[in-house]
This record gives structure tokens, C-alpha cells and sequence, in this order.
């Protein structure tokens, strides 16, 4: 009976030298570009300098004040401590509405996932109020809860409320049917079910509906304080903003654009990003 | 003596959205302890839906399923299963924590106890290296390897696995064959295994219940599975006997 053959080949052994380059370190600018925070900052600091540029040209601080009139300003305010405040005014409310919102939100979806009528209800809500501009209902606000937090906190729910409930619901439906079998096999029923399968597995889309979630809080708020402005003798950001204007004193509308954005970009890109980093992405659902 | 699990005159019917599905009529086996038991059939003999319907996920619409006298009315942790999709971990949780959860969930072992039970299986599949690793850096084999340890690790009356190497490639899928056969020597589990493939049911049972195709009814059952052996032929005889058993209508009604 005749046999395969097999020859051994010598010249994969470690003896051998290399003589092709299989590693290369980077060098530090390619590195640094590799870097998203790097380009990001880049970009940046391009802006500010045809910001102050700009500024400088047109010589117009009533109009158009230079970065670094704004940022003096901004200095100032901090350090007597204006800023800080309202912007802790602004924070307060905030969570105050972004939670009630998120607990509103899963309570509906704990119903729709369990019941038909359940799911109806989110939808038919969700399909009628989605669309529907969370500062539009500020009237009617200022009417049912008069001047105060009570009128933004309702705002902020409503602006929070679908965007949260909408990608955890559709999160929920998009858990693969190995693992709801899988949930099942443990026994796993109603509330423990949901948390302990469903929850973790719909994960991205909730992180998705929370940060939107965010997002429109955060700009309906500051747009809500700029229309009816202070409450209980406190405003926030937004009456900061307006209340400048009013004063004419731009540098300082400006610091508040910026402690705005500012805001804005840490809870986006210190919070959520940490979350993601801890969760999704070590999880391996998000790459 | 009565079986372990016991299948008695089980049809099951689905629904589509448009037609009600026949899967299977009548089929009725009982498997006794420490049994590797085979449902072979192609697909479309309800080969799955009957390993669901024993697993609790379905009602059969005539007869009952028993397991060690019980009715199997819901999916338990009596009944662990072992999908063929490799999404079956849960992929927030490290292979440790995976093996571990059904402990404290459903078995409500101390947290310690758990461990110590998790590690000995996650040992005898030879995952020892990756226990801390999340199931996204694991291949096809080795997140089905951690499957059968979260099974083997509840100890449960009987394991069902459902085309649990199918989705493999050939190299692996035999080293898991293997390595199951082993683990069986090991602690004499019991198993209800679905396969397609007439060489896998061969190789990993030791009774097979042919089933035939639209709908699923029992064609004839092989025992004593274990007694033929690759070497002298006598595996390949049982396979191209059981071959033409399973394809013979087919052939003469073209």
C-alpha cells in the first residue's frame, strides 16, 4: 500500500534570521495623530484662533468679543463663583427631570415588554408625543405648575421620556431569541428576567436612548430658562445668558455659550464615554 | 424500571402567520439515566422542536413529556440546554461568571460554593486559561466548550443539546466530540443530542431515534450504538445503513 508522503521543511525553524520587518514602532507624530483626543484638540484650538482672529478684525466687542475677552470673562465669573452656581442650578433641575424621566420611561417599558397592551400604549405615546417639541408644552407648563422648577422638571420629563423609552423598547425587541431561551432555562421570570437578561443585553440601545436622552434635556432646559428665565430667585444658565444680554455685557453671554458647551461636551465625553468603555465595549457589542 | 424522560404520543404544531405547522406526530422514546441519546433526522423532521418542546418552550398539542415522572410544563434548570448558536453566552459576563450565574439564579448555591463548582467545569473543558476572558474573545469552540460546562455545571437531570457543534468547523468539531465523549466517561451524564449528521450521531450516542421528515414521526431506533467501532468498518456500515434508511422514500419517489 503506497503512503503520502511528508516533508518536513527546515527553513521555518527559529534558527532561521529574519530578513523581512515584522514590527516597526510608530513614531511619536503618528502616534499622536493617531489619537482621537489629539485631533479632536487640534481642531479646536484651529477654531479658537480664528475666533480671536475674527474678533480682533472686526474690533466690535458689542457684537462679537475676541476668545480671550470671553475667556477673561469667563475667568472672572467662575472665581466669584456666578457661574458655578447657576450652572449648579441648571445641573440640579436637570437631574431632577432627566430622572424622573428615566424611571417614567422604564416603567413603560417593563409594561410593553410584558403585555400587548403594554407595548400598544408605548407606541401609540411615543408615535404622538416624539415629534412634539418639549418647549412647546412650556405654556401650558407655566400654567399647570406656575413659575418654578416644578414647570421645567415636566419639560425636561417630556423631552426625555420617549427618546429614552423608545431605544430601550426597541433594545428589548432586538435581544436575540438564543438568549431570551437561554434567560428562560434559568428559570428567570418577570422583573428578574428583565433585569437580569434583558436590561444587559438591549444595553447599547438603552445607552443610546439615555445619551439622546440627555442631549435634548440639556438644550430644552437651557431654551426653557432663556423663555420664563428666573425661579425662587436662582436662575440657571440660561437666565445668565438672558440676563447679560439685557446688561449688554456680550463677553459675558459668550462665557455662558461656552460653560454650555463646556457642560455639555464632559457629560458626553468623560460619562458616557466611560460608561461605554466599561460596559458595551469590554462587553464586545460596541467595537 | 420507567425512563428518566419520557416522550409519549407528543405532536407539536406551530403557527405561522399563515399556515399551522405539523412538526411532529406522535413520537413517543424514553431516555434512561446516563444515555446518549440521538435524535437524527433531516431537516424539517422537528428534530429541534422536539429537544424545545422537552426543553419547556413548547406545549405539545397531543400526548405528554415527563422527566423523572414530572410534566414538563415550562423551561427549567432541570433541563439545561446547549443552543447551536454561539451567542449564547451572556456576553456581559466573563466565562466565570457565565458558568456561575445559573448556580446562584437558579440553583441558589452560596457565592463560594459556585465558584468552586464553576472552576472544576470550566477545568474539565480545558478553559482554565480563559476563564476571565469576556465570550467576544473566544472562538466558535471554545464559547461552545463554555456552554457545556454552564450545562454539566447544574448537574442537571439531562442535558439537551441542540446541534451544539454544528456551526463548527470540522477540525474543532471533532476535538469537541471528542472532548464530550470524555467528559461523559468522566461523570455518565445523561444527553438528548439533535444532529443532522448520521457520522455524529454514530460517533457521540449510544441509542439514535431515526426520525423521518414533514411531519417528524419515528422511523426506527438504533441501540447499542457504542458496540460498532470506526476502525473495522462496522461504523461505516451502520451509517450507510442508517442512510439508506432515512433517504430510501426519497429516492424511489423521484
Amino acid at each position: 500500500m503506497s503512503n503520502a508522503q511528508i516533508v518536513m521543511r527546515a527553513d521555518t525553524g527559529p534558527t532561521q534570521a529574519h530578513t523581512g520587518e515584522v514590527e516597526r514602532k510608530l513614531s511619536t507624530l503618528e502616534l499622536a495623530w493617531g489619537n482621537g483626543f489629539v485631533r479632536k484638540t487640534a481642531i479646536i484650538i484651529l477654531l479658537g484662533l480664528i475666533w480671536e482672529a475674527y474678533g480682533r478684525y472686526l474690533d466690535n466687542p458689542l457684537l462679537f468679543p475676541t476668545l480671550l475677552d470671553t475667556l477673561s470673562t469667563m475667568r472672572d465669573r467662575i472665581a466669584d463663583g456666578t457661574i458655578p452656581l447657576r450652572a449648579w442650578a441648571s445641573i440640579k433641575v436637570l437631574l431632577m427631570g432627566y430622572a424622573s424621566g428615566v424611571t417614567i420611561a422604564s416603567v413603560l417599558t417593563v409594561l410593553a415588554i410584558n403585555t400587548r397592551i403594554g407595548t400598544d400604549f408605548l407606541e401609540t405615546m411615543t408615535a404622538m408625543f416624539n415629534p412634539l417639541p418639549a418647549i412647546a408644552l412650556l405654556p401650558l407648563a407655566l400654567i399647570w405648575f406656575g413659575l418654578g422648577n416644578g414647570s421645567l422638571v415636566f419639560v425636561l420629563i417630556h423631552s426625555v421620556l420617549w427618546a429614552v423609552a423608545l431605544n430601550t423598547h426597541s433594545g428589548f425587541l432586538g435581544v436575540s431569541q438564543t438568549l431570551r431561551m437561554v434567560g428562560r432555562n434559568y428559570g428567570l421570570k418577570g422583573l428578574s428576567y428583565v433585569f437580569r437578561i434583558l436590561v444587559p443585553a438591549a444595553f447599547p440601545s438603552i445607552l443610546t436612548g439615555l445619551k439622546i436622552g440627555w442631549a435634548f434635556a440639556w438644550r430644552t432646559l437651557i431654551a426653557a430658562e432663556l423663555v420664563f428665565g428666573v425661579s425662587s430667585g436662582q436662575g440657571g444658565l440660561g437666565w445668565f445668558i438672558f440676563e447679560n444680554r439685557n446688561l449688554l455685557d456680550i463677553p459675558a453671554v459668550f462665557a455662558g455659550l461656552l460653560t454650555v458647551i463646556t457642560i455639555g461636551l464632559v457629560v458626553e465625553n468623560l460619562i458616557f464615554r466611560t460608561i461605554e468603555r466599561k460596559t458595551i465595549r469590554k462587553w464586545g457589542l460596541q467595537s | 424500571m420507567t425512563a428518566l424522560l419520557d416522550v409519549s404520543g407528543v405532536t407539536l404544531r406551530y403557527k405561522t402567520p399563515s399556515v399551522l405547522v405539523t412538526a411532529t406526530e406522535r413520537v413517543s422514546f424514553g431516555v434512561d439515566r446516563s444515555d446518549r441519546f440521538v435524535l437524527l433526522g433531516p431537516s424539517g423532521c422537528g428534530k429541534s422542536t422536539l429537544l424545545k418542546a422537552v426543553g419547556g418552550y413548547l406545549h405539545p398539542s397531543e400526548g405528554k413529556i415527563r422527566i423523572k415522572g414530572r410534566e414538563v410544563t415550562e423551561p427549567g434548570a432541570d433541563r439545561m440546554m446547549v443552543f447551536q448558536e454561539f451567542d449564547q453566552l451572556l456576553p456581559w459576563k466573563t466565562v466565570l461568571e457565565n458558568v456561575m450565574f445559573p448556580l446562584l439564579v437558579a440553583r441558589r448555591l452560596p457565592r463560594k460554593e459556585a465558584e468552586d463548582r464553576a472552576k472544576a467545569y470550566i477545568e474539565k473543558v480545558n478553559l482554565t486559561r480563559a476563564i476571565n476572558s469576556y465570550p467576544h474573545t473566544l472562538s466558535g469552540g471554545m464559547k461552545q466548550r463554555v456552554a457545556i460546562a454552564r450545562g454539566m455545571a447544574m448537574e442537571p437531570d439531562i442535558l439537551l443539546m441542540d446541534e451544539p457543534f454544528a456551526a463548527l468547523d470540522a477540525l474543532t468539531r471533532r476535538t469537541c466530540q471528542d472532548e464530550l465523549l470524555q467528559l461523559w466517561e468522566d461523570t455518565k451524564f445523561t444527553v438528548l443530542f439533535v444532529t443532522h449528521s448520521i457520522a455524529e450521531a454514530i460517533k457521540i450516542g449510544n441509542r439514535i431515534l431515526l426520525l423521518s421528515p414533514h411531519p417528524g414521526r419515528v422511523k426506527a431506533e438504533v441501540s447499542d450504538v457504542d458496540r460498532v467501532s470506526p476502525t473495522d468498518g462496522s461504523a461505516g456500515q451502520l451509517e450507510k445503513h442508517i442512510h439508506d434508511l432515512l433517504f430510501a422514500e426519497e429516492e424511489t419517489a423521484h
